[in-house]
Parts: C-alpha cells; structure tokens; sequence
C-alpha cells in the first residue's frame, strides 16, 4: 500500500480529516522553503503537496502565480524541485506530492521524472492539466514506478467523466471546490457536500476537496463530508507575508497547527468510509 | 512535393497527428466540451450556415479581391505575384471570418457576453465589433505591454463598447492575456463565451477556427482558376497562431501546390529575439495543445520578440505543426528589417499598406518571386492592412535614423 493510501486509512479509522497543505517549491527562496516544509510537517498536516513553477499556470490565482515566478527567478528547475523532495524525504515521513503543469515534467522526460521523483521519495504526481483523455504514457510510466497519480474533478465534471476520473485515479481523488481558479476565499461554495457525494456514489478511494479553502473553519467543514482539505494560497500568502523574519517557520507551523487541529474527530468516531 | 506525404487529419478530431489535443484543467473541460458539441450542431445545420454566409457576403464584405501585383513582381523580376486582399475585410483583416462564426455560435448558445484575448488588437476590435452587432457585453483581454503600444486599437474597442482589461502577469504581451482569459473563464462560462482567436489552443478551437478561416483559401483558388486558369504554385502567409495561413492553406491541402509559412524571425534567429515556433522552437505543451513552442531546456515559456504584435507569440496552432512535421508545408521566418522593406515596397509600388503581420509573407513573397522564372505564381495572403502600425512604423524608422 502506498504512503499515502496508508495515511488516509489511518486518519479513517481515527475519524480524522487530512489536512493537505500545498507549498511552491523554491518560494519564497530554496533555503527558506526547506525550513518552510519542515515546519509543515511539524505543525501536523498528514499530506505535502510541493509546487513545480511553471512560467504558464492556468489554474492558478495570483498568489501561487506570484510565488512560482519568484521560485523561478531563484532558478527552481524541476530538477532542483526533486532534489529539495529528497531533501524534505530525509527529515520527515509523511506522504509528499508533487503539483505540476505538464510541460515542465515533457521537457525532463516523463519516464526519467517518474523515475527521479520515486528515487525522491515522492509519493504521488498532480498534473494539474493532464486530463484522463492524455493521461495514458504519463499513467504508464507513474505506475511503474509506484508514483500514485492523482486526479482532478471539478462541481462541472458529469457523472460519466466522474467515472473516468475516480477509475484512473490512485491515492486520492482531488475534487475542486469551484469554478475558477486558486486563491483563498471568505466561505465555501453552498453545494459542497452534494459535489463530494456525488464523487462518493462511484468511488471507495479517498476525496480532498481544494480551491479556496483558507481557515480553520474550512477545515473542519470540509472534513465533515471529505476525507481531507487542501490549503494552499492562504499558507503561500503567509509566506509571503512573514518571508525575512525570524518567526517565518513558527507562524507556519503555528497555522497549520490550527488547520489540522481543526480535522480532528471532523468524521466521528468510525470515520465514513 | 505532390508526391510527398499528405496529411489526413481527421476533421473533427482533437488531434493533428501527435499534436493538438486538449491538455486544460478540469474545470475547463466541461466548457471546451460544451463549446465544441454546439460547434459539430451548427455546423451541421444549413440554417446556421446560410447565415453565417449571409453575414460573410453583407457584413464582412466577402469574397475579398485577388489582385494581381504587377510593378511588385516586375521590380523582383521573377514570378507573378497576386494578393489575396484580407485587408479589404472588414476590421481591416482576416479576423472577423472566425468571430462572425463565432459569435453566431456564441449567440445560438444563448451567451449574452462575449470575452477574447488580443495581441496585436486585431482580434479584439473584430470580437469587440460583433459584440456590438449582435448586441452582447464585451471583456478583452490584453496584455499591460500591448495596451501601450497598440493604444489606437484599444480605443477602437472602447469606441465599439468593450472594456478592455489590461493584464499585468508574466510578460505582459499575449500569451498571459490567454493565460488569464482561461481562468476568468473557468469561472464564468455558464454565460460567457471565450471567443478565441487563433487556430491553437485546446480542441475545439484549432478546428474550429481554421473551419471559419477556411473560406479564405475556397474563394482564392475559385479566384485564382478564373484568373490564370490554373492553380499557384507557391501559397505564403504569416504565421503568428496561424489562423490566416491555416484559412488559406486548407482548401489546397490536396492540390499540387506548395506551402509556406512566415514566422517573425524578429531581431535575427541567432539572437534568440524572435517568435519562430516552427523554425527554431522545440515540441511542448502550451495554451491546451501539443505543438511546437519557444522554451527553456526545462520546459518554461520564453519571451518573444516581433516588430509584428499580431505574430509576438511563443505558440503555434498544432495543425502547422502537423503540416510541418508530414512535409506538408514549410516554414521559414522573416526578420522586423526585412518585414519593414517589404511594407515600404508594397505600399510604394502598389499604393497597398500591409499590417506588419503580412509584411512579413509579403517579404518571403518577394525574395521567392525574384528566384522563380516568369511562368509561376505565388499568392500571398495579405492577412491584414498597415493603419494600425503607422504609429510602430514611424517610431522605427526615426529610431534607426538617429
């Protein structure tokens, strides 16, 4: 079983949330990020999704584009992105997932990268614009080097591409909150739990829901009807904010302490699953 | 050549061979696949298409001229060279082919709102100008860097009633107006339409758009048989996305005839300072297609440089790519000097002021003409007229006179 399908099963039986947090590699510089990613993993959260920089996002808000430029005038190649994975994979053990566009992991090759980020010790691979439909070489090469390859669902996905999706998807099932792009929000979208119960009707394999989720509040709400939340522009923003002083990596650690404490217990006693 | 391979690229398809496709996020593939469904529908429909012929011939001002260029051809001294007078379209170029279509598609969708990208403004003030013909609300897209330099366009499309939205991201030139026109759409496409310009980006839009562009390429060779009784042998046209060379090309897919594309070849290929995908870019994933771009060796998108905005683009559309990669057509570029003699000539010897997107096939045209003996013909897609550039050219030449 991979890492991470171990983790949410854990979290299950202690009906617990996930807590998912998602950081650009190399922002706001790599030395900073290291210690950024550590106290992460100190502050509680059970998943670690790593950014590549891409110069081109389309699914992400200003803030992650904003960071991924700065990582990328730090000159935060791919290449540097596995060795800080191996780096994070040394300290710590908890599941690590890299976030990337596609062009950056065509360009180093996909089976050399498959196989570099498993030498990493990364867990799982999110290309955030890799539909089913194109997914197959990149599906092949994941899984022949035990990478789970997550998957993408959004509130417009019909019930057959569901099904495609939850299929081809391995470790979880990442389900977008709403239409649009990254960055924090005041409230989650009103429909949350019928979008997740939908993806519930045609899979057993662990859903986190993403975009916009930014409070402890969200946390806990999303973890009554999914298995994990994923925060990502609210933690780079305070990165971006604290970036130069001394208590970058408390406040880090400080926050995701207070996000994850937030999705304890959110599924009850026997969890849902 | 007529022997050489020939590309059968599926119609419908979403791909051109290994390229095309739709590489998006998921949020945006329920609205691609809206889009093209509504597309396959219209286009199947004879009512939809007596329209958007009623339009082309009363709005557009279809079929444009093919115009034979005599003092052109005498000064090269070689082959006959005829233009096919995109610039005598409506909007001054070939643009309003593909929003006339679309946004006939858009208003069948029940769409209230149209949104596009712009580059050069060209696409803006076509989209900008159907919007007010039909009645709709208007964003366009445009990059900070563009806005400045294109500021008479931007006007225009102010005039038409659109509001432009200038985009402050990345390098601030097209391909971040596209970036950002995606993610306001992801989030607003139950009632807006993504009216796309070029013949790339995600299925559907390469077919779709070549589809409305295609009709430059019918009327020429109708043209060019009443003209010569007979078929060109060279076919030229600028390539930026390449939605005019694609319009002129498809109709003689088949024929003996051969194809060229002009890519901006901006400062010289050898500086870096271009925007040649096809000659000097590599095979990647940009804007939703696989196609050839302009990257680094770790797959970020590099910044372009032409004198040409309207050809200022690290992309391609996949289906040149394909052209490209069958041998079907090829592609050479064209530097901002060599655009500019070829602006100076055609508007000297032929009282014609080309956009300095078409200068750029106007030049390949020449240098081609001057090597063929009199007894050819090359027909160059003269994409777009030169009134929007006046200001770009004027401040070129006073800089090189300094």
């Amino acid at each position: 079983m991979s890492r991470i399908s171990a983790r949410f099963e854990e979290l299950a039986r202690a009906g617990d949330g996930a807590l998912i947090v998602f950081v650009v590699a190399g922002h706001p510089d790599p030395e900073t990020n290291a210690e950024v990613l550590l106290a992460v993993a100190d502050g509680g959260a059970d998943l670690v999704e790593l950014g590549v920089p891409f110069s081109d996002p389309l699914a992400d808000g200003a803030v992650i584009q904003a960071a991924a430029q700065r990582a990328l005038t730090k000159q935060m190649t791919p290449a540097r992105v596995l060795q800080a994975a191996a780096a994070f994979r040394a300290e710590r053990d908890l599941p690590l997932v890299l976030m990337t566009c596609y062009n950056p992991i065509c360009q180093f090759g996909l089976s050399a990268f498959a196989r570099d980020a498993a030498a990493a010790g990364v867990d799982g691979v999110i290309v955030t614009d890799l539909p089913p439909e194109e997914a197959g070489e990149w599906v092949e090469v994941a899984r022949a080097n035990q990478l789970d390859t997550v998957f993408l669902l959004a509130p417009t996905s019909p019930p057959a591409r569901v099904k495609k999706v939850v299929d081809l998807a391995t470790g979880f099932v990442y389900c977008v909150s709403r239409m649009g792009v990254t960055g924090a929000r005041d409230e989650l979208p009103a429909d949350l739990a019928d979008l997740v119960g939908r993806i519930r009707g045609q899979t057993s394999k662990p859903i986190a829901v993403g975009f916009g989720i930014s409070r402890p509040e969200h946390t806990a709400e999303v973890c009554r009807v999914a298995d994990g939340a994923v925060v990502g522009s609210a933690v780079v923003s305070l990165i971006d904010r604290e970036q130069g002083s001394a208590g970058l990596a408390r406040e880090v650690r400080n926050f995701v302490n207070q996000l994850k404490r937030a999705t304890r217990g959110a599924q009850g006693v026997d969890g849902r699953r | 050549m007529g022997g050489s391979a020939k590309p059968s690229p599926s119609a419908r398809a979403a791909h051109f061979g290994p390229f095309g496709g739709i590489f998006v996020p998921e949020t945006l593939m329920a609205p691609l696949g809206e889009v093209a469904e509504a597309y396959e529908s219209a286009r199947a429909d004879p009512e939809f298409q007596s329209e958007l012929e009623r339009y082309l011939r009363d709005y557009v001002g279809r079929p444009t001229a093919l115009y034979p260029c005599r003092r052109l051809a005498e000064q090269c001294g070689g082959a006959k060279i005829y233009l096919k007078r995109e610039d005598l379209a409506h909007t001054g170029s070939h643009k309003l082919n593909n929003v006339i279509g679309q946004g006939l598609l858009a208003r069948r969708m029940g769409r209230k709102k149209l949104m596009a990208e712009t580059g050069a403004g060209q696409h803006g003030v076509a989209t900008a100008t159907v919007a007010a013909l039909f009645g709709m609300e208007c964003d366009i897209y445009m990059g900070e860097e563009d806005v400045r330099r294109q500021a008479l366009n931007v006007y225009r499309m102010r005039l038409l009633g659109a509001r432009v939205i200038p985009i402050t991201s990345g390098s601030r030139t097209l391909k971040d107006a596209i970036n950002e026109a995606f993610r306001v759409w992801m989030a607003t496409a139950e009632t807006t339409y993504y009216l796309f310009g070029t013949a790339a980006g995600p299925h559907p839009y390469p077919t779709m758009v070549r589809d409305f562009q295609s009709v430059v390429g019918r009327e020429a060779r109708e043209q060019m048989l009443a003209h010569e009784g007979r078929l060109p042998d060279y076919l030229v046209a600028c390539v930026g996305g390449g939605s005019n060379a694609i319009g002129l090309f498809h109709a003689f897919l088949e024929d003996d005839v051969r194809m060229v594309g002009v890519e901006a070849a901006g400062r010289g290929l050898a500086t870096g300072e271009h925007a040649a995908s096809l000659t000097a870019g590599s095979e990647g994933v940009l804007h939703g297609a696989r196609s050839k771009i302009l990257q680094t060796a770790e797959g970020q998108i590099r910044t372009t440089h032409s004198i040409a905005a309207g050809l200022d683009y690290p992309g391609v559309g996949p289906e040149h790519a394909h052209l490209q990669a069958v041998g079907r057509a090829t592609y050479v570029g064209v530097t901002d000097s060599e655009a500019l003699q070829a602006f100076d000539a055609l508007t000297r010897l032929e009282g014609i002021m080309p956009a300095l997107e078409s200068a750029h096939a106007v030049a390949h045209a020449m240098e081609l003409a001057a090597e063929l003996s009199g007894d050819h013909i090359v027909l160059v897609n003269l994409s777009g007229r030169g009134d929007k550039d006046i200001a770009e050219v004027q401040r070129v030449l006073a800089e090189r006179e300094k």
